[in-house]
């Protein structure tokens, strides 16, 4: 092996990646935008759907409130909806969106409930239905207030102090620190993307350099040089792995430079329902989830390579490679679901481990034996992939298939 | 390294290399095993023959007679099944890699990188010959002016014609002055006068020196240029000799008559 054949194929390699229109979309193109997209786009939009759909007062029909004026006159003071007069196709109503909820009294509602007797007060809504479910929050809080008022009322003419009904009230407050709340819940997300996006950006290169090479014939150009096969593919390897990395170092980049944009908005977001949440990304967290990300970025060039390598063409090479994206989405997804956690089975399971691992880097947290378990393993399977690539090029069956 | 320096070989190389075997085939086999879709194949049976220095040694035969199987393993792209070779005075099989720095293959298999200029190409291969520095730029300013290369020197591959690739193509092949330059079949599918250049390329190679194979079904380029010819079919090397030697042993002129009768009784 030497240093310097691998140093000059690299060199070679990088230069006439770095020409290609292809490499350089999958490498820059898709990470800058995808993330900005994401973030900002989605972000706005979601934004700009809540927004709307809290700003419309929702119209909300009460059945059944002719001979209850007390209670209509309740949840009429509430402001954020305009309760209009029922009708018999109340239910119609609400599914058509004419109404986005419909209050329905039992009859002598006002009456009853003065002399306490026990009674239900039905609201229909649509599920699924933004507007209508916030509409149901709000005739729901201004029910449960009623019945508060009403029961104090009630006690206090019995001789009892009212605030027996109601005798302490909940506040809440958030202690978790911005970092941790952002940390918690967009935790799994980064590493998912940055993990994707390291194999797609050494896609292309990968194929390019093996099975492209072979298609342009190429290949056996460069087998009449003196350098050992070996030295050839690990130059090629390291420029894959490069292509690997700057996709995963530019979409880490993006990410952060969105989130750091979009950070009013997304803070508004999250503290609309409790202002003392607050959300911020944690720089040191991003760079820890990069390191994790890097034996898993060797594992997917040196992997690709020797796949791609066996293929003859590039068609052919898109066909094996194309399955592989649906086998890392797998591990990468099941870390996200609920449940699934960082043990010493999952630790040592490639890129479902650094999912993992990077929910709790993004959290703040440092699972100091699970990191060296999981930086190891990933290593290890690495190291076999290198050499699996290596064995590949070595095999005139494979360089020369027919 | 072995070889370096630049083009042209100096009558010095000449007469040291005079009488000694620069390539020496001995009992060269390649059998291809069986794959699902193809029975085994016997591409090269038992192949024996010499070439010497100031020699072109012609390989003739038809489509699939095994000369490029020979050829890339004389390369040591392919490892021989059988046999062996020694090529400029390295063992294919134990030192492929000193062959490899010894050795210039052309075919019109070996493309070049189109994203690279004509220059890098060159470059790339020098290096990669453990060429380095000053020697490096000389070895490759005198290879341009020679080729005349330099009007292109800084376009892409993939933007040159015909012509022009194929001086790149022969200046990444000479860059290392290799002692030995195999070219498998190295005129097909090119026009009369891409042809013309590569013949006339094989014709100083040999007159700088070199020791020179070359692989081809057509007729008259082997009445142009070689010194000894061998007749290769199914793998086997059926008659070997200077056309004259061939001439008087079948009793014929013309080698296409020659070539036919060699291979009359063969299945």
């Amino acid at each position: 092996m030497s240093l310097r054949d691998i140093g000059v194929v690299y060199h070679k390699e990088l230069i006439d990646s770095l020409r290609d229109r292809r490499t350089v979309i999958s490498m820059t193109v898709v990470p800058l935008l995808l993330f900005p997209a994401l973030t900002l786009g989605m972000g706005l939009l979601g934004a700009t759907l809540m927004s709307r759909a809290k700003g419309e007062v929702p119209l909300v029909m009460v059945v059944g409130g002719e001979d209850s004026p007390r209670v209509v006159e309740a949840l009429k003071r509430n402001k954020k909806i305009e309760v209009v007069p029922g009708s018999a196709d109340f239910e119609d109503q609400v599914s058509n969106k004419t109404v986005r909820a419909a209050i329905i009294l039992p009859k002598g509602f006002d009456a009853a409930a003065e002399h306490g007797d026990a009674q239900t007060v039905g609201v229909d809504y649509y599920e699924g239905d933004i507007k209508s479910e916030l509409a149901l929050d709000t005739a729901e809080t201004s029910l449960k207030d009623y019945r508060v008022t009403l029961a104090k009322q009630l006690v206090s003419e019995r001789g009892v102090p009212g605030n027996l009904v109601e005798p302490f009230k909940v506040e809440k407050t958030n202690v978790a620190p911005p970092e941790k709340v952002a940390g918690s819940t967009l935790g799994g997300l980064i590493p998912y993307f940055v993990i994707i996006l390291s194999l797609t950006g050494a896609m292309y290169p990968a194929m390019d350099l093996t099975a492209g090479e072979k298609e342009r014939g190429t290949m056996e150009t460069i087998l009449t040089s003196p350098v050992s096969r070996t030295d050839l593919v690990l130059g090629k390897f390291f420029m894959v792995l490069t292509a690997s990395l700057a996709t995963a170092l530019l979409s880490l980049t993006s990410m952060a430079v969105s989130f750091f944009l979009a950070r009013n908005m997304i803070d508004k977001l999250v503290s609309e329902d409790n202002p003392t949440v607050h959300y911020a990304i944690d720089p040191v967290g991003i760079l820890a989830v990069l390191l994790m990300v890097l034996p898993l970025s060797v594992l997917f060039a040196a992997t690709l390579l020797a796949i791609a390598l066996f293929a003859k063409s590039f068609r052919e090479a898109q066909t094996y490679l194309s399955p592989l994206t649906v086998i890392v989405i797998m591990p990468a997804v099941a870390a996200l679901l609920p449940g699934v956690e960082l043990n010493t089975r999952t630790a040592l399971i490639p890129i479902l481990s650094t999912t993992l691992v990077g929910k709790e880097l993004m959290a703040g947290n440092h699972p100091w034996g699970f990191i060296m378990l999981i930086f190891l393993s990933s290593c290890v399977y690495a190291s076999l992939a290198i050499a699996a690539a290596v064995t590949m090029f070595n095999r005139e069956s494979v360089l020369f298939r027919a | 390294m072995d070889g370096r320096g630049g083009f042209p070989a100096t009558s010095k190389l000449k007469d040291e290399m005079e009488n000694v075997a620069m390539i020496q085939a001995t009992n060269l086999s390649k059998v291809f095993p069986a794959t699902k879709k193809t029975k085994e194949i016997r591409a090269v049976d038992g192949v024996s023959f010499e070439c010497q220095p100031s020699e072109i040694y012609g390989l003739l035969g038809t489509n699939g007679a095994g000369k490029t199987t020979t050829l890339r393993m004389l390369a040591t792209i392919l490892e021989p099944t059988g046999g062996t070779a020694n090529v400029a005075g390295y063992d294919i099989i134990e030192e492929p890699e000193k062959v490899r720095a010894n050795v210039g293959f052309l075919s019109t298999a070996t493309a070049l990188y189109g994203r690279l200029t004509a220059k890098e190409m060159v470059e790339y291969f020098a290096r990669l010959h453990g060429m380095d520095g000053e020697g490096l730029r000389k070895a490759i300013d005198s290879l341009f002016e020679m080729l005349g290369m330099n009007d292109f020197r800084n376009q892409r591959c993939e933007k040159l014609s015909t012509g022009q690739k194929q001086k790149v193509s022969i200046a990444r092949t000479l860059v290392h002055d290799p002692k030995v330059m195999i070219f498998d079949e190295p005129t097909v599918g090119l026009d009369v006068i891409a042809s013309r250049t590569i013949v006339g390329f094989i014709r100083q190679c040999r007159d700088r020196g070199k020791t020179v194979i070359f692989s081809t079904h057509v007729m008259t380029e082997v009445e142009k240029l070689c010194d000894r010819i061998g007749i290769i079919h199914r793998g086997r090397l059926l008659a070997e000799g200077s056309l004259a030697q061939l001439r008087e042993r079948f009793g014929k002129q013309d080698l296409e008559d020659i070539f036919v009768d060699v291979l009359g009784d063969q299945p």
